[in-house]
C-alpha cells in the first residue's frame, strides 16, 4: 500500500479494514480498508453514489457494518459499549453536510451544548470559549442569531466552529464546501486547514469537490461504487494509471454503445 | 426450483390474493416492530430519568419545564374554551334526553359522572394529540431529515434523553393537570346551563354534584389520561423518528401520529373503562 511523505511514522487514528456494508439486501460498501495518521488532511473522494457519506457514517458509529473492523483513536468501535464510545464522542468534532445545527437554538447556544454537557464550566466560560471559536471561523458576533437567519456559507462556518469547540484530537467534515460559489468554498477549505494547524487536529474530508480535495488533502483515496480505486499522496492518485480515476478527474463522461433496438424498445415501452 | 414453478401455473387472482395476505403481513409485522419500539424507548426513558444523574447525563429540567409550558399552560385557554363548551352540551343533551321520561332533576348525576369518568379526559386527550402529539412528531421528524439526531449522536448526546424523556415527563404531569382543570370547567359549563333551564340555584348543583362524585371516579379519569399521556408521546416520537422523504414525509408522519395516538387514545379507554367497571 503505497504511504504520504512525513505522515506514515505518525501514529494511526483511524483504521479501517476490510469493511463491508449492505442497506438491506444492497452492498453498499466492498472491502474497504484505509489508514489516517495523525495531524494529517485525509480526503475521501467519489461521485454521488459511491458510499463515501456512507463510509463516513460508519467511522462515526453512527450504523454497525456487516463485517471488517474500524479502529478510531485505538478503539475498536464495532465491538465498544455505548459507554466506552461516550469518551470517544468527546475527541472527535463532525461538521455535517448541511450543517446540522440544531434549528430550535442560536449559533451561541449550539456551540455551549456539547461544552454544557460535557464540562463542569461555569456559564461565562463557555460563552467566552463560544465566541472564540465564532472568531476564529470569522462569525464573531454572530452568536445570538438563529440557524434559519444565516447564509449557506455562514452555516457551514458554525457547523464547523461546533465541530471544534471541545478542541477535539479528529475533525470529521461532510462535503463542507459543497453548495457553495467557488470564493466561499474556497474560504472554508482554508478556514479547515487554518483549523488543523491552529488546534493540531487531524481531519478527514469527504467530498465530492476536485479542486478542493487536490487543494488541501495530504493524503486521499478514491471511491466508486463502494470499492476503493487508488489510495495515496495527491500526486500519486494524480499519475494513477487507474482508467476510472483518470475517468474522474478529468471529468470525461462515460460513453456507452447505443443499441439502436434496445433504444427504440425502451422509449416505446415495449 | 419447486416455488417458481408454482408461481407460474398461478392465475391472476390467486396470485393478487397472495399479495393482498404478504401485505397485510408486512404491515402486521411492522406495526408490532412501531409497538416494540416504542415500549423499547419507554424503558430507556425510564433508565435515564433514574439512572441519568449517576452517570453524569442528567435529564434536563429546564427542558421539562420548557415542555410542560408548551403542552399544559399554552393549552389552558384552548382547554378552558372547549370544556366549557363541552360541558354546556351535555347539560342540553342531557336534560332533553332526561325529559323523556320527566326526569330532568337528575341530570346532575349524568353529567358530574360522564364529564369526570369520560369525556374530560377523552377529549382532553384528543385536543392534545392534536395539538402537541403533532408538534412533537414533526419535530422530531424534522430533525432526523437535517441530519440532526446525528448530530447530538456523534456529540455524544443521546437523542432519547433529550428529545424523549422531557416531553414524556411533561406530557404526564400536564395531561392530567388539564384534564382536571377541564373537569371543573366543564362542570361549571354544565352547571351555568342547568341552573338556567331547571330553575336550580348554582350551589344547590354543585352541592349535588359533589354528592354524587366519589374520588374513585376522579382517579378513574385522571388514571386515564395518565396512559393517555404515554401513547401520545411514544406514537409522536415512533412516528417522527421514522420518517423518510424529505418535507412531505414530515406532513405524513405527523398526520399518522395524530391519527395513530386518537386510535390508540379511544380504544385504551374502552379497554381501561371494561376493565375497570367489571
Amino acid at each position: 500500500m503505497v504511504t504520504a511523505t512525513g505522515n506514515s511514522d505518525r501514529p494511526v487514528l483511524v483504521e479501517v479494514e476490510h469493511l463491508v456494508t449492505h442497506y438491506g439486501t444492497n452492498k453498499i460498501l466492498d472491502d474497504v480498508s484505509l489508514k489516517v495518521h495523525e495531524g494529517e488532511v485525509f480526503v475521501i473522494m467519489g461521485g454521488s453514489g459511491s458510499g463515501k457519506s456512507t463510509l463516513l457514517r460508519y467511522i462515526l458509529a453512527l450504523s454497525r457494518p456487516t463485517s471488517g473492523t474500524i479502529r478510531v483513536l485505538g478503539r475498536d468501535i464495532v465491538n465498544s459499549r455505548p459507554s466506552e464510545l461516550y469518551e470517544l464522542r468527546k475527541k472527535i468534532g463532525v461538521s455535517f453536510q448541511s450543517g446540522a445545527l440544531f434549528t430550535s437554538m442560536s449559533v451561541g447556544e449550539n456551540l455551549i451544548l456539547p461544552l454544557r454537557e460535557h464540562t463542569d464550566l461555569d456559564r461565562k466560560t463557555m460563552e467566552i470559549m463560544a465566541r472564540l471559536k465564532l472568531e476564529v471561523v470569522g462569525l464573531a458576533g454572530f452568536e445570538n442569531l438563529m440557524p434559519a437567519e444565516l447564509s449557506g456559507g455562514m452555516l457551514k462556518r458554525a457547523a464547523l466552529a461546533r465541530a471544534v469547540v471541545m478542541d477535539p484530537k479528529l475533525l470529521f467534515c461532510d462535503e463542507p464546501s459543497s453548495g457553495l460559489d467557488p470564493i466561499v468554498a474556497a474560504a472554508i477549505d482554508e478556514l479547515i486547514l487554518r483549523l488543523r494547524d491552529a488546534l493540531g487536529m487531524t481531519v478527514v474530508i469527504v467530498t465530492h469537490q476536485l479542486e478542493s480535495a487536490f487543494e488541501i488533502a495530504d493524503r486521499m483515496v478514491v471511491l466508486d461504487s463502494g470499492k476503493i480505486l487508488v489510495t495515496g499522496t495527491i500526486e500519486e492518485v494524480r499519475n494513477t494509471t487507474n482508467e476510472r480515476v483518470q475517468q474522474l478527474l478529468n471529468r470525461r463522461v462515460d460513453v456507452h454503445e447505443l443499441d439502436p433496438e434496445a433504444y427504440l424498445k425502451r422509449l416505446t415501452g415495449s | 426450483m419447486p416455488a417458481e414453478g408454482q408461481q407460474q401455473t398461478l392465475n391472476g387472482a390467486a396470485r393478487r390474493a397472495q399479495d393482498a395476505l404478504e401485505r397485510a403481513g408486512r404491515a402486521t409485522i411492522d406495526g408490532i416492530s412501531a409497538f416494540g419500539y416504542g415500549a423499547a424507548l419507554f424503558f430507556e426513558s425510564l433508565f435515564w430519568i433514574v439512572r441519568g444523574r449517576s452517570i453524569r447525563q442528567p435529564v434536563r429540567l429546564s427542558m421539562v419545564f420548557e415542555e410542560m409550558m408548551q403542552i399544559g399552560i399554552l393549552a389552558l385557554p384552548i382547554v378552558t374554551v372547549l370544556s366549557l363548551t363541552i360541558g354546556v352540551m351535555l347539560a342540553i343533551q342531557g336534560i332533553y334526553t332526561l325529559s323523556l321520561f320527566g326526569a330532568e332533576s337528575r341530570v346532575t348525576v349524568g353529567i358530574a359522572l360522564s364529564v369526570v369518568r369520560e369525556f374530560s379526559p377523552l377529549i382532553t386527550g384528543i385536543l392534545v394529540a392534536g395539538r402537541s402529539g403533532s408538534a412533537l412528531a414533526a419535530r422530531l421528524g424534522t430533525m432526523s431529515i437535517n441530519q440532526e439526531i446525528d448530530a447530538l449522536r456523534v456529540m455524544g448526546i443521546n437523542p432519547v434523553r433529550f428529545l424523549v424523556v422531557p416531553p414524556l415527563v411533561a406530557m404526564i404531569v400536564m395531561l392530567p393537570a388539564l384534564t382536571f382543570w377541564s373537569d371543573l370547567v366543564a362542570l361549571f359549563g354544565a352547571g351555568v346551563y342547568v341552573s338556567l333551564d331547571l330553575e336550580m340555584s348554582l350551589s344547590a348543583y354543585s352541592d349535588r354534584v359533589i354528592e354524587v362524585l366519589t374520588v374513585d371516579d376522579l382517579l378513574h379519569g385522571l388514571g386515564k389520561s395518565v396512559i393517555f399521556a404515554g401513547l401520545i408521546t411514544l406514537v409522536a416520537v415512533v412516528n417522527g423518528a421514522g420518517v423518510t422523504g424529505g418535507a412531505e414525509g414530515v406532513g405524513r408522519v405527523t398526520t399518522r401520529a395524530v391519527v395513530q395516538s386518537i386510535a390508540a387514545i379511544v380504544i385504551t379507554d374502552m379497554l381501561f373503562v371494561f376493565v375497570m367497571t367489571r
